[in-house]
């Protein structure tokens, strides 16, 4: 390092601009800073998102093609019809561990303390993940929603209800993507992101997603229909009007309804719990 | 605002931290001058990460109050932000961003605006030797390369004050010395800097004045010469063949001696500080050759870090595992 120790005495004393700025202000131009730290990662390394994108795809071929021709949907009707909004279902699900482990990344390397040492609005940390992790959840839709058609799955009701279907599922990312944040800055550490990953599969069996709960032991049955998952799955259903499971009850009767207040419920009480776990890192 | 008495870059009172009913820093009473580098000394789980974490506004304290560039750190946390920078244990930087990216990331942070960002992370590559592997992820970088970029990102703000939490830990000697270098030529711009270390070395090599903490309180204070004056300064080892001869060597060392002579009979060793170094080695090597023994070793060094708890505490302190609180 014999030609890199002349470091010049620190230069002009840069000013402290944020007396002229407002709250708003800066918590945007923070946000927008952060979300595009996440950009500057995908386009470094887009290894794992490619991966993070296809894996639901892959779990869309299998289910439909390699399980599919034992599948028989109650109510009667094509599989794959069935199949396609439990899996658009999933995927947003799912994001919660993309959230958790990037959450849990930033937690371990320290970059956080540099990002919490410096003048930024605090929140912008939170809207910047929620950015780049939603942006990642609309991409994955509609690659979802693409390997849908490809394989034979078509929306049959009108384009505002579709329209609404697809609010409905980023709605419940966006609630997972609480839920994520919380967990991530909980478990702390990498070795336990991998137990929560290894939980999130039966969460994701005991569903309506891949069959209907009418087939379950009739305790299991009622947790599945119960199911965030389910409740997402059943009103798109609905709403692209293809086959649901046949069994009518309270909760498939107002499935749309269910489907927009369980995740607000989740954002409800994980917003809160994670901001409030977010300051206690200065406790 | 800003307090008028400007003398100190960091002016600290009955600052405490307590979690439950741990004490991660007791009561800590501290003036740091500007332009000035002070070094925290003390074995793992002492309260020195705590302190820095508290005076670089990342964690509040329980009671007290700390002054840093004459802002109040919980009051005008955003006030000290702009003019601290912060080197932790460990590297504070994205892996898979380039150093360049990486910089530039943090400038637009600080608020300087795409171009002045952009310009600072230009500046900063080439003052710290690393701009031609700016667009190289940092994760490929060497440990030393690491180092130097993330004390780059904490230099951002060309800050009034500088906060080094252990910042030679786990580098070999080569990177501890390019550290070293590093914090000198700021030194020479007039930044004051807080430096905490293990290594009473470290503190020798770079730092005004010393305070020695342990479980949460300063125990000593003063300047590396005054605290080692303290221990009888440095200290003189004398290894011999023969274990019978050892008795006999230990008369001659405490004859130069500035102290008491310790011996440790399965190294055949006698130890002692001494005052004047230069003296006293030739004494002992004077006497030991009229006494007709042959030394094996003969070595002069600084107190280390036990010895010197040894001094203050009259107890040994032990390296230990336990990690010291952070959160």
């Amino acid at each position: 390092m014999s030609n890199t120790t002349v470091l010049t005495s620190p230069a002009v004393p840069h000013p402290a601009p944020h007396t002229a700025r407002s709250r708003t202000t800066r918590l945007v131009t923070d946000s927008v800073t952060m979300t595009r730290r996440g950009l500057l990662y995908w386009s470094r390394n887009p290894g794992p998102l490619v991966v993070a994108l296809l894996f639901p795809v892959m779990m869309l071929v299998m289910f439909a093609y390699f399980l599919g021709g034992g599948m028989a949907v109650a109510g009667g009707g094509d599989y794959i019809e069935f199949l396609v909004p439990g899996m658009l279902a999933l995927t947003m699900a799912f994001g919660l561990e993309n959230t958790m482990i990037a959450v849990t990344q930033d937690v371990n390397r320290g970059v956080l303390d540099r990002f919490r040492s410096m003048p930024i609005a605090p929140s912008a940390i939170l809207v910047g993940r929620s950015v780049i992790d939603m942006l990642h959840s609309v991409v994955g839709l509609l690659i979802m929603i693409g390997a849908g058609l490809l394989i034979g799955w078509r929306w049959h009701g009108p384009l505002a209800a579709a329209l609404a279907a697809v609010g409905l599922l980023l709605l419940l990312r966006f609630a997972m993507l609480w839920v994520g944040i919380y967990l991530g800055l909980v478990v702390g550490k990498p070795e336990m992101v991998q137990a929560v990953q290894i939980l999130v599969w039966p969460v994701a069996f005991l569903s309506s997603v891949f069959v209907s709960p009418t087939t379950m032991p009739a305790w299991m049955g009622t947790i599945a229909e119960w199911n965030p998952m389910s409740a997402t799955a059943g009103a798109v259903r609905e709403l692209f009007e293809n086959p649901s499971w046949a069994a009518s009850s309270w909760v498939t009767d107002n499935a749309v309804g269910v489907a927009a207040l369980w995740p607000l419920a989740l954002l409800v009480i994980f917003v809160p719990l994670a901001i409030r776990r977010f300051s206690a890192l200065s406790r | 605002m800003r307090s008028s008495d400007d003398a100190d870059a960091i002016t600290i009172e009955g600052l405490g931290k307590t979690y439950g009913k741990k004490e991660a820093l007791a009561v800590v009473d501290l003036a740091i001058p500007r332009g000035t580098v002070h070094a925290v000394l003390g074995p793992n789980g002492a309260g020195k990460t705590t302190l820095v974490r508290i005076l670089s506004t990342l964690l509040r304290p329980t009671r007290g109050q700390a002054r840093v560039a004459g802002f109040d750190v919980v009051r005008q946390a955003d006030d000290v932000r702009y003019r601290i920078g912060l080197l932790g244990q460990h590297a504070a930087v994205d892996e898979e961003l380039s150093g360049r990216q990486n910089l530039d990331l943090f400038g637009r942070l600080y608020h300087l605006g795409a171009r002045g960002a952009a310009q600072r992370a230009n500046e900063l590559l080439e003052q710290f030797g690393l701009a031609d592997t700016g667009t190289k992820a940092i994760k490929k970088y060497s440990g030393g390369m690491r180092r130097r970029l993330d004390l780059a990102a904490s230099l951002i703000m060309a800050p009034e004050i500088l906060f080094l939490d252990e910042p030679t830990t786990g580098l070999d000697p080569r990177g501890r010395t390019d550290v070293w270098d590093s914090v000198r030529s700021l030194i020479g711009g007039g930044t004051t800097v807080l430096l905490t270390t293990q290594y009473l070395e470290e503190a020798d090599q770079l730092a005004d004045r010393v305070s020695v903490v342990d479980h949460g309180r300063i125990i000593a204070d003063g300047t590396v010469d005054e605290l080692k004056s303290s221990l009888g300064g440095d200290r003189v080892d004398v290894t011999v063949h023969e274990a019978g001869q050892l008795d006999t060597t230990a008369d001659v060392v405490a004859r130069a001696a500035a102290g008491p002579v310790t011996t440790d009979p399965d190294r055949r060793m006698a130890s002692a500080p001494v005052q004047d170094r230069m003296a006293a080695l030739s004494k002992i090597i004077r006497e030991l050759n009229d006494a007709g023994i042959q030394a094996e070793d003969i070595a002069l060094r600084r107190p280390t870090l036990d010895e010197v708890f040894l001094h203050l505490t009259g107890s040994e302190h032990h390296e230990n595992n336990e990690r010291e609180v952070t959160a």
